[in-house]
């Protein structure tokens, strides 16, 4: 079960209509490296995981649905009054199409999300290994787009969830050693 | 010195038809290095820690765009 807080994780500040930034942006909320997918993987993968390491999975898969409702506000910000000539001019006339200004869960090319992006092996090495690389890809998506925008309130925001996904990496990493970690070693205190 | 931004120098070409980046750069932020967190590291005050996005000094890793060079950018 979950509890709504109806805050966001970290305010999000948009200082300009730039629907542009938004048609990147999108690739956080339903790229393969997405929150969506962060989000949605962890949390399918904790059921078959070591018991040690299932609450990482929770805490972590919930944190990334805060980051998704970041995203969420980005994009909608950045699009909300912006005409169908704005958003024309920004490379989203066929996402007018489809959508009119709603979000959509898509990457930047506008390929919808698909759940091909995620994988549950089953093997808890292998699992936590595809958690660090979506951690590291994410880290470097935030990168790619603070190098596009200009916004440096937005940019604020965005550099806050890069640091969260260099934080949940260490966590996996963490989570990697203690699940190979020798068993029955004698521990002195 | 550590730094958090590691650089190479590509082979640039004569006939690269766009103008060339000599330095290359990319992140290689504080999580690759510790290994198991070690017990009492530096932390954050909790006010500080919730605007960094984390509680820990040295897992503290600001990213700036080598386009935008802005107030404390480390570049």
């Amino acid at each position: 079960m979950w509890v709504y807080e109806k805050k966001l994780q970290y305010p999000v500040r948009v200082s300009t209509c730039n629907p542009m930034l938004a048609k990147f942006l999108i690739e956080q909320y339903g790229g393969a490296d997405g929150e969506l997918s962060a989000a949605l993987r962890y949390l399918n993968q904790r059921y078959t995981i070591p018991d040690k390491v299932i609450g990482l999975l929770t805490d972590i898969g919930t944190e990334e649905f805060a980051h998704l409702e970041m995203i969420a506000t980005m994009v909608f910000k950045l699009t909300k009054d912006a005409t169908p000539e704005q958003m024309k001019a920004a490379g989203l006339g066929a996402h007018y199409a489809n959508h009119d200004n709603a979000l959509y869960y898509e990457n930047a090319g506008g390929v919808p999300w698909t759940a091909t992006y995620i994988q549950a092996k089953g093997d808890p090495i292998a699992d936590l290994y595809e958690d660090i690389a979506a951690e590291e890809k994410a880290r470097a998506t935030y990168q790619w787009i603070i190098n596009m925008s200009d916004d440096t309130d937005l940019n604020d925001s965005l550099r806050f969830l890069r640091q969260r996904e260099i934080i949940h990496s260490q966590r996996f990493r963490e989570a990697v050693e203690i699940l190979k970690d020798e068993q029955g070693k004698k521990r002195i205190f | 010195m550590f730094t958090p931004n590691k650089t190479y120098y590509p082979y640039i070409s004569p006939f690269d038809p766009c103008k060339p980046i000599k330095v290359k750069t990319y992140s290689t932020p504080p999580n690759l290095y510790m290994g198991f967190q070690p017990p009492n590291l530096p932390q954050f005050s909790p006010m500080e820690a919730l605007r960094a996005g984390t509680l820990w000094k040295p897992f503290y890793d600001p990213y700036f765009s080598p386009y935008e060079k802005v107030k404390g950018g480390q570049s």
